[in-house]
């Protein structure tokens, strides 16, 4: 069983072996692939229309599922590795192991934010930006530039104690858990942590920086975490929503699972805590 | 970026606001697929923003892309930069896809900060 671990508690070698399986997603192509969805469903999400990866009630289970699918993919190159999750409240300055030479590297250099250490600057020649929105062919970075501030135990807090996952208009406009915690409303978690980043997770290809996952593995248990504190709230909505994905519809893109399906993670792993 | 620059910039802008067409344009008609737009077209504008073009306008032929700015579109130097309205009355484009500002014009001089004189990519070819 896979075991998600906070970052922070990593060895070295766990360290090492989640950047050599990433890398090879890259150098296989199938990366790319990855980064091209995200894209193209949060372009294509709207508050007044279709809406499935974002802004909407299946953010958290459609964000499960597309990590569910690249840690399964990290797995079939080394069956050891497992996606870490980055608690960005704890670990909240730019001193963090997270951002050291030996596992994601630090921030872009100020000139054009490049990066310039760790195993996806540019300069190692093993992380090309091929799904861009722009010329820039390089990993960039702004930690706590865009915003100054990343999430407080508190604010997480404050989230974690809204009772009712998601509410109509069931887009960025809702009240409710998810709403609260993708940040489009209120003291904003998710959202604020793409924008702390900067660089390519600051836009549409955000994937494009490995940090992407372990933003969102957190996100997940965050998930997790509320569902264990309100055991009697569940998804919404339940049936006949125009638009939004309910409970027991399919999800785009894979079109055969479930948000109910998704529901509990203990089916496909565990938190180290 | 220095006060000093951004200054000269937004002088620029001003001398050249003169000249731009500031057209307001009214809201579409419900459109075929039923995706109502509840909110006002903004104004279109047409300025220099730290040395490149942007203009923002409502969409000659409908724009049916799988991409939605609710029928508006915006352009740096010439090419498309993909925005989308928030049900608040935001926007946002896919260079800062995760940080909501008031108005289209302020959604492309958010993308000409981020871009830092690269130039931007056609969508949906990249």
């Amino acid at each position: 069983m896979t075991v998600r671990k906070n970052q922070a508690t990593l060895s070295p070698d766990e360290k090492k072996r989640f950047v050599g399986a990433v890398l090879e997603l890259k150098r296989s192509g199938r990366y790319d692939d990855f980064v091209r969805t995200h894209n193209e469903f949060i372009m294509s999400d709207t508050d007044t229309g279709e809406r499935t990866g974002h802004r909407s009630p299946s953010f958290l289970p459609w964000h499960r599922r597309f990590l569910l699918d690249f840690e399964q993919a990290l797995q079939s190159v080394d069956s050891s590795v497992a996606l870490p999750y980055w608690d960005w409240s704890t670990d909240r300055t730019l001193r963090a192991s997270l951002w050291a030479p030996d596992f994601l590297g630090g921030t872009g250099r100020s000139s054009d934010g490049r990066v310039m250490d760790g195993p996806f600057a540019a300069s190692a020649g093993n992380w090309p930006m091929n799904v861009r929105v722009d010329g820039r062919t390089f990993l960039r970075r702004s930690l706590g530039t865009g915003v100054r501030e990343l999430p407080t135990p508190a604010e997480v807090e404050s989230v974690l104690s809204i009772s009712t996952y998601d509410m109509a208009p069931y887009n960025s406009a809702s009240e409710g858990f998810r709403n609260n915690l993708e940040g489009w409303r209120g003291v904003n978690l998710h959202n604020r942590v793409h924008v702390w980043v900067g660089g390519q997770m600051a836009t549409g290809v955000s994937p494009n920086d490995p940090v992407f996952w372990l933003h969102h593995a957190y996100v997940d248990k965050l998930w997790a975490e509320w569902q264990r504190r309100h055991p009697d709230a569940g998804y919404v909505p339940t049936g006949g929503t125009p638009d939004v994905v309910d409970l027991d519809e399919t999800m785009k893109p894979w079109n055969d699972v479930r948000p109910a399906e998704l529901l509990d993670h203990t089916k496909f792993y565990t938190f180290d805590s | 970026m220095p006060d000093i620059s951004r200054r000269r910039a937004l002088t620029a802008v001003a001398a050249l606001a003169a000249t731009a067409t500031a057209a307001t344009v009214v809201a579409p008609a419900a459109s075929a697929t039923g995706h109502e737009h509840p909110m006002p077209m903004p104004q279109a504008f047409d300025e220099v923003y730290k040395g490149r073009r942007i203009q923002g306008r409502l969409m000659s032929g409908g724009g049916h892309h799988h991409e939605h700015g609710g029928g508006f579109e915006v352009l740096v130097d010439g090419v498309q930069l993909h925005v989308m309205q928030n049900a608040d009355g935001t926007w946002i484009s896919v260079v800062s896809h995760y940080d909501p500002v008031a108005t289209p014009r302020a959604a492309a001089r958010a993308a000409v900060d981020e871009l830092q004189g690269a130039p931007l990519l056609p969508f949906p070819a990249n």
